[in-house]
């Protein structure tokens, strides 16, 4: 039942995200417009060539068709295979967002459970002030003073870049992911310490950890068996909804620090009209969304027994 | 008449010497190139190079990349003059290489040419070349020139004969912008749109195909089977960056060599120059900044109207405050560089008096809020270019202002580049627009296909008249332009069209644009060339002084 649902679910997001791209004013030759040499019968030529003249259902069904065929079309920017473009992209933002949302989980967690363990102490007023103005600050801004103090100033840390050109060691690597991953953990770090703040305080009344104190268990073992293990749960559900947002990228760290991710790619394919390349990164989300709240309800059930999948 | 460049080496020889004066190696002797490829130069690119066939559409960063991979027959100098690169010589009347009658070419190759992968380069390429451009299923980027090429013959492998349907003299400036592609990769494909080549191309140029990480950069290797004097480098790194406040960044850091293209913004112009070990130069480009106005629509036929909104433009102030006085204002659809300038066309007034006192005559009264009405037609019109293009959207503020003290109202309806460039630019269907357009094609004047009356998309021509201009003594001086191979006469015919276009007003000519480049000190034989559309033209020539 669920899968046909998912089906349906996917055909819904393809005709409509198709018809709305399609529709919107525009198309992917116009970026060569103005390219000197080009006249418009060569415009012309060119979308009659690609089938842009041909009505927008039949486009639809030959790409729809094609794409149960397992072709997935070529980018129109740069004639490779969609899903080609999409994995070599994937690489960067997931090596991104797995540092980032290694800080998150770390710092975050660690600052969320504490502020609600010490409720209205002097560390959860500025942990809560931390996270409003981290969360207020523009991650572009943030970055370039970022890239300002420890490269430009200090020159301690790359100004950009996945990797230096001709070097590509494993350390190399690690020194250009350190920048970006910090100022992208900086906005994550402060969200997970609000759902983990919040969620411990939901846990840390509760009846059984009442009853635990009362049977005379260590703090130590009560916090960690009995209310982060519990407060955990709805983290589950958040992560797994975050899942997709690794097709999404994160477009302005990415554009800041020069990584070639998903948000890039997603941005350029989106200005240059790039119909197959978008219609390929919607599609692969709108999969990822499902899988994503399918993988949140199977941890869910494992971390909690009294949930078993029906 | 084709003023024939000098040898290939003393041409080199003083574009070298050009460099050497942008690279900060001033008066001193210009240092000598390294023996063999040695060290990198990383361009920074704000935008993507993604297409990598030669004959397909691309934009400026791809020619960027082309220029160094392949091979024209000849190419394009910055003083507008051609030098030999596949061809032994310049086809001319002259020579022999054109018929006296202007329809039959003869082109001499050079021998001992290899493409990256060992193959000889031979006339069959060039044949192939032509063809291919011609070819239906081929999604060529334009057939302009090429769609009159008829009876293709190869005399030897280092000669081609060709007969041309009808004269056109610009075919000269086209072929030094078509590069040349190898038989032997792209005959035998199944689909030639999506042949394996697009991904991994194979040319004649000074630098061979490396590898590209998609988003990030694409890197060339040194030929070192290369038939001219180069390549000095041994990598050539085009790196994508698209903000351009993180290029100067990462030009300032040193993690990019060059700044190519767009380059350093207006406002960073001062501050770039002031850099150490960098040295910062303004290279003038080709594209004419102007507002378009869409003569088919409403009062924008009326020439007094036009005049009136041309004296009501503060030039000078919007090239001082919004562009940090670096492009030159101009008056022309040329380049001041070409030698096809006409310096003597009149230079614009700002004189709000005078503009009101036609408007007025003309019988344009203003209303109660202060905006002319004639007829029951308020003298209000839109103005769009590309949304974002945030240094455009501060000019269009200053043009609304100045255009209000003389009663007229512009609004903005700015568009995304997708979405402005497309059928809304091409079929004419704005009011007024804010645009940069290169009018000429390499060195070449031609501009028929953006100011004859049989351009206009809108009215069912296949040009570029967006603008809808339409003069039958444009028309005539155009078809006289394209079919004499006689320089001088050429100056004399492209001269008088500016003079024409420039006193009916087809558009607002604002400046000549210009962009700000940025090197690393040492960075030998760089020299802008504003007969291509990218500066890396000639990165066979860039080494570092020792």
């Amino acid at each position: 039942m669920r899968a046909i649902q998912s089906l349906i679910l996917l055909w819904l997001v393809s005709m409509i995200g198709f018809a709305i791209l399609h529709l919107a004013p525009g198309g992917p030759l116009a970026q060569f417009a103005l390219t000197p040499g080009m006249t418009e019968a060569d415009l012309k030529r060119m979308a009659q060539q690609m089938g842009l003249d041909r009505p927008l259902p039949i486009q639809y069904l030959e790409w729809a068709w094609r794409l149960i065929c397992g072709d997935w079309g070529n980018s129109y920017r740069d004639s490779k295979p969609v899903l080609a473009i999409i994995g070599g992209h994937l690489g960067a933002t997931f090596e991104l967002m797995f540092a980032s949302t290694a800080i998150a989980i770390l710092v975050g967690s660690w600052v969320g459970v504490l502020g609600a363990v010490r409720r209205y102490s002097l560390f959860d007023t500025l942990a809560t002030v931390g996270a409003m103005i981290a969360l207020s600050i523009p991650t572009f801004w943030f970055g370039l003073i970022f890239i300002y103090i420890f490269s430009v100033g200090l020159g301690w840390l790359p100004a950009g870049s996945r990797f230096t050109i001709g070097d590509g060691s494993f350390l190399d690597y690690l020194h250009h992911l350190i920048a970006p991953s910090i100022v992208l953990g900086l906005v994550t770090v402060a969200i997970w310490s609000r759902f983990m703040r919040a969620s411990m305080l939901d846990v840390i009344n509760q009846d059984y950890v009442r009853t635990a104190r009362a049977k005379g268990l260590p703090e130590r073992v009560i916090l960690v068996k009995h209310t982060i293990r519990n407060a955990i749960l709805p983290m589950i559900t958040i992560a797994g909804l975050q899942l997709p947002t690794l097709l999404s990228g994160a477009l302005v760290t990415e554009t800041v620090f020069t990584w070639p991710g998903m948000g890039r790619l997603f941005l350029d394919s989106i200005s240059y009209r790039d119909y197959p390349a978008v219609m390929g990164i919607l599609m692969c989300s709108a999969l990822l969304v499902l899988i994503g709240s399918l993988l949140a309800d199977v941890l869910y059930s494992i971390a909690d027994p009294r949930i078993r999948l029906g | 008449m084709i003023a024939l460049p000098p040898p290939l080496l003393h041409r080199r020889a003083l574009l070298g010497a050009a460099g050497a004066t942008l690279s900060g190696a001033g008066a001193q002797a210009q240092p000598k190139p390294p023996a063999v490829p040695k060290g990198q130069v990383i361009v920074g690119v704000s935008q993507e190079p993604t297409r990598f066939h030669p004959l397909a559409p691309a934009i400026e960063v791809d020619q960027g990349v082309w220029w160094n991979l392949f091979s024209p027959l000849w190419n394009v100098q910055p003083d507008g003059s051609y030098e030999p690169v596949l061809a032994r010589e310049i086809p001319s009347v002259e020579n022999g290489g054109i018929s006296a009658d202007g329809l039959v070419w003869r082109i001499r190759l050079r021998e001992g040419v290899k493409w990256h992968d060992g193959t000889a380069f031979t006339a069959e390429d060039v044949k192939f070349t032509l063809q291919l451009i011609n070819n239906p299923d081929f999604r060529a980027a334009s057939r302009t020139g090429h769609n009159l090429v008829r009876d293709i013959h190869v005399v030897s492998a280092s000669e081609i004969t060709w007969r041309m349907s009808e004269v056109y003299a610009p075919y000269l400036s086209r072929l030094s912008w078509t590069f040349i592609v190898p038989k032997h990769a792209l005959e035998k494909v199944a689909d030639i749109n999506n042949a394996p080549f697009i991904n991994a191309p194979i040319g004649t140029g000074p630098f061979k195909w490396a590898e590209r990480v998609a988003g990030d950069h694409i890197t060339l290797a040194a030929n070192r089977d290369y038939f001219g004097p180069g390549p000095y480098l041994e990598r050539l790194v085009f790196k994508y960056i698209p903000d351009l406040t993180v290029m100067y960044t990462q030009f300032r850091t040193g993690e990019i060599d060059h700044t190519s293209i767009q380059g350093i913004t207006p406002d960073l112009f001062e501050q770039a120059k002031t850099l150490k070990d960098r040295v910062v130069t303004k290279t003038p480009a080709a594209w004419i900044e102007s507002i378009t106005p869409n003569l088919g629509w409403s009062f924008m036929a009326d020439k007094t109207v036009r005049e009136a909104l041309y004296l009501g433009i503060n030039k000078k102030a919007f090239v001082g405050a919004i562009y940090y006085g670096v492009p030159d204002p101009t008056e022309s659809i040329y380049p001041a560089q070409s030698a096809f300038y006409n310096a003597d066309l009149p230079k614009q007034e700002y004189s709000p008096a005078k503009a009101n006192a036609l408007l007025d005559a003309a019988g344009w009264a203003r209303g109660t809020d202060g905006v002319r009405v004639k007829g029951g037609i308020r003298l209000e019109f839109t103005n769009s270019t590309t949304a974002g293009n945030q240094v455009r959207e501060q000019g269009q503020q200053l043009l609304m202002q100045d255009w209000k003290a003389i009663g007229a109202s512009m609004k903005i309806n700015n568009m995304p580049g997708a979405v402005i460039w497309g059928d809304y630019w091409a079929m004419s269907k704005f009011q007024s627009v804010m645009v940069g357009v290169s009018f000429g094609i390499g060195a070449d004047p031609e501009v028929t296909d953006r100011l004859a009356s049989t351009s206009i998309p809108a009215k069912g021509g296949s040009g570029r008249n967006t603008s809808q201009y339409a003069n039958p003594a444009v028309d005539a001086l155009l078809k006289e332009g394209v079919s004499t191979f006689e320089n001088a006469k050429r100056k004399e015919i492209y001269r008088k069209i500016q003079a024409i276009v420039r006193e009916e007003l087809a558009i607002f000519p604002l400046f000549q644009a210009s962009s700000v480049e940025g090197l690393k000190k040492g960075l030998t034989g760089y020299a802008p060339n504003i007969n291509t559309l990218s500066n890396c033209w000639n990165c066979g020539n860039w080494y570092w002084a020792a």
